[in-house]
């Protein structure tokens, strides 16, 4: 009797393996992410503020429309189309070109490839913590350093004037993500077959005509898995930005997160912010769908 | 005879011409590690060389006050609450790294061996849960975690970085089960294991690498995490590294060499662990690119 029983549990458990197994991870990010997002979207519904949680009413779409009609919105949400296009597509062009610098030397890859991936293990807010450093106008090392080569001392206000710091943004984005790049399109180039190349080679096909034809259409899912993860991390710009410049000053540096972060936190307009966190999720699902297409249509290609 | 000299003599053209290109490439990537030389320098170096103008680019001497600072011997009212931070980044990012190793675990050897209905709409659900920026995570859970008193606590932050981690643990894993061929579980199957047994004595171990590489990937992300915390943390009772060092920068007088020694601290884990698994890091982050 004992034994049917237990047989039967067994019997229970493999049939249904599959789903048991995948459980506990839907409980969780269902508990943890799902279902607080949902109540986040409802909240973004209401006026709730932090300092009088009781007088919150339902607004309905009444956030969404203030964001529209907010010029910092505005400027956060150009300020960050600016940012992440220019980041992203020089992150990838570099990566590229490093990887391919990498992948043709003949000694010490291996050193060279740890040293490079040195950037990834700092914490976003640390390579901000540094870059603010660097770019402080009174004791930065960058003008420092203009000081040691041109023998005058110019107080450039890196992190203050708008272009400016937007550039000072861009050199911690861009040293901070590179080297993802680089690791992973290093890994797709030593992986690609030597055949075709040989070929080329025989039939005298130019080292650029190589790389053109054979080793970007060859590397495409590479391209498209960095650009996948990538793309995953988009927000971890929030720790450069409210570290280096805390989006200011007067707003002139604020992104669509650090935006959030301010309406939601620092002025306590907790539904308006929570609508703002909205167009952030918007922004990220329709950056990861589409590279997540890509990805597929690449693989295709390729196999 | 003069044929193989003037080969010899080319070759030697050609490997000095290899080697120069060596040299340029080491010293482009060079740019990229400077700042970390730069960072551990200074953590280092007499205070006044920290911010001298013109810089002073090598130590005169190496000195440790920041760490001995930072560490709390004899400046006990001064120096940061810095084995608060240690403690709580510890206990979130271990804490968080087990559960979601073994939940993500789990769950991608599902996905990896078995297609049911809606297997890829799942899939895709949690990548896409992954996705969401930190900031608007951080949110709602502020206002959960203040209603169940999980606010402030680190317990509360090790559950918010579950819960991060999750999903990109899963993805990596189904992608190292995926390479392991079914064959054997069927195999083992026949042999007279349940579904869970082979899982466990021949899939499991098999996966080793990947989970050494799932591994490291949820701890980093715990460890250097800062958009939930900052909204989720509020006193030294669960703050962690990356929002000990922002309260730090914002400071009126700041202390450079000091952030340096924090920010040397905070990069040792990731160091260690970053160096013992780079090559199944790289293997974990590539393999999509096949499947």
């Amino acid at each position: 009797m004992m034994y049917a029983i237990r047989s039967r549990k067994q019997q229970f458990f493999d049939r249904n393996i599959v789903f048991l197994m995948i459980l506990p991870a839907i409980v969780i990010v269902a508990a943890l992410i799902v279902i607080p997002m949902v109540y986040s979207f409802y909240l973004s519904l209401t006026n709730l503020n932090l300092l009088h949680p009781s007088r919150a009413r339902f607004v309905g779409f009444k956030n969404y429309l203030k964001l529209l009609e907010d010029s910092i919105f505005w400027r956060s949400l150009l300020n960050t189309i600016i940012f992440m296009g220019i980041a992203v597509n020089v992150e990838f062009l570099l990566g590229l070109f490093l990887a391919q610098l990498i992948f043709k030397t003949t000694r010490g890859q291996g050193i060279v490839r740890t040293a490079i991936m040195a950037p990834m293990m700092f914490a976003p807010v640390l390579v901000g913590f540094q870059f603010k450093w660097f770019f402080n106008d009174q004791v930065g090392l960058v003008n420092n350093l203009i000081y040691f080569f041109t023998g005058e001392y110019h107080l450039i206000p890196w992190l203050i004037n708008y272009p400016l710091n937007l550039f000072a943004l861009l050199a911690a984005e861009i040293w901070m993500s590179t080297p993802f790049m680089v690791i992973i399109l290093l890994a797709g180039l030593v992986s690609l077959p030597v055949e075709p190349f040989e070929a080329a080679a025989v039939d005298g096909a130019s080292p650029w005509q190589q790389f053109r034809y054979i080793t970007l259409p060859l590397i495409g899912p590479f391209t498209y898995i960095a650009m996948v993860i990538r793309s995953l991390d988009l927000g971890r710009a929030y720790d450069l930005v409210r570290i280096m410049t805390a989006g200011g000053p007067a707003n002139r540096s604020e992104m669509i997160w650090t935006y959030t972060f301010r309406l939601a936190i620092t002025d306590n307009k907790f539904g308006l912010g929570t609508a703002m966190s909205f167009i952030t999720v918007a922004i990220s699902f329709a950056f990861v769908i589409y590279l997540f297409r890509q990805l597929a249509r690449s693989r295709q290609e390729v196999y | 005879m003069s044929q193989p000299r003037i080969r010899t003599i080319s070759a030697r053209k050609r490997r000095f011409r290899q080697s120069l290109y060596n040299t340029a490439v080491y010293l482009i990537v060079l740019i990229f590690f400077l700042p970390v030389i730069w960072i551990v320098l200074t953590s280092m170096r007499p205070e006044v060389e920290v911010n001298a103008r013109p810089p002073v680019f090598l130590p005169q001497k190496l000195v440790f006050d920041s760490f001995i600072h930072l560490f709390g011997a004899g400046y006990a009212e001064k120096s940061v609450p810095f084995y608060n931070y240690l403690g709580n980044s510890l206990f979130a990012s271990l804490v968080s790294t087990a559960m979601a190793l073994t939940i993500g675990t789990l769950a991608g050897y599902s996905f990896a061996r078995f297609r049911f209905k809606g297997s890829n709409s799942t899939f895709i659900g949690m990548m896409l849960a992954r996705s969401i920026p930190g900031i608007a995570v951080s949110l709602p859970l502020f206002i959960l975690f203040a209603r169940l008193g999980l606010l402030d606590q680190k317990m509360g932050l090790a559950l918010a970085y579950t819960a991060m981690n999750i999903p990109f643990t899963t993805w990596l894993m189904q992608g190292f089960f995926k390479d392991i061929p079914a064959d054997l579980d069927e195999a083992a199957q026949i042999d007279g294991c349940s579904r869970w047994q082979s899982f466990t004595k021949i899939d499991l171990p098999l996966a080793l690498p990947g989970l050494a590489a799932s591994g490291i990937f949820a701890f980093l992300t715990s460890w250097n995490e800062f958009q939930i915390s900052s909204v989720l943390t509020r006193t030294p009772l669960s703050k962690t590294f990356p929002v000990g060092l922002y309260d730090f920068t914002q400071q009126f007088t700041v202390d450079w060499r000091g952030m340096c020694a924090m920010s040397v601290v905070m990069l040792v884990p990731a160091i260690v662990f970053v160096l013992l698994t780079q090559r199944q890091l790289v293997r974990g982050l590539t393999f999509g690119a096949f499947k």
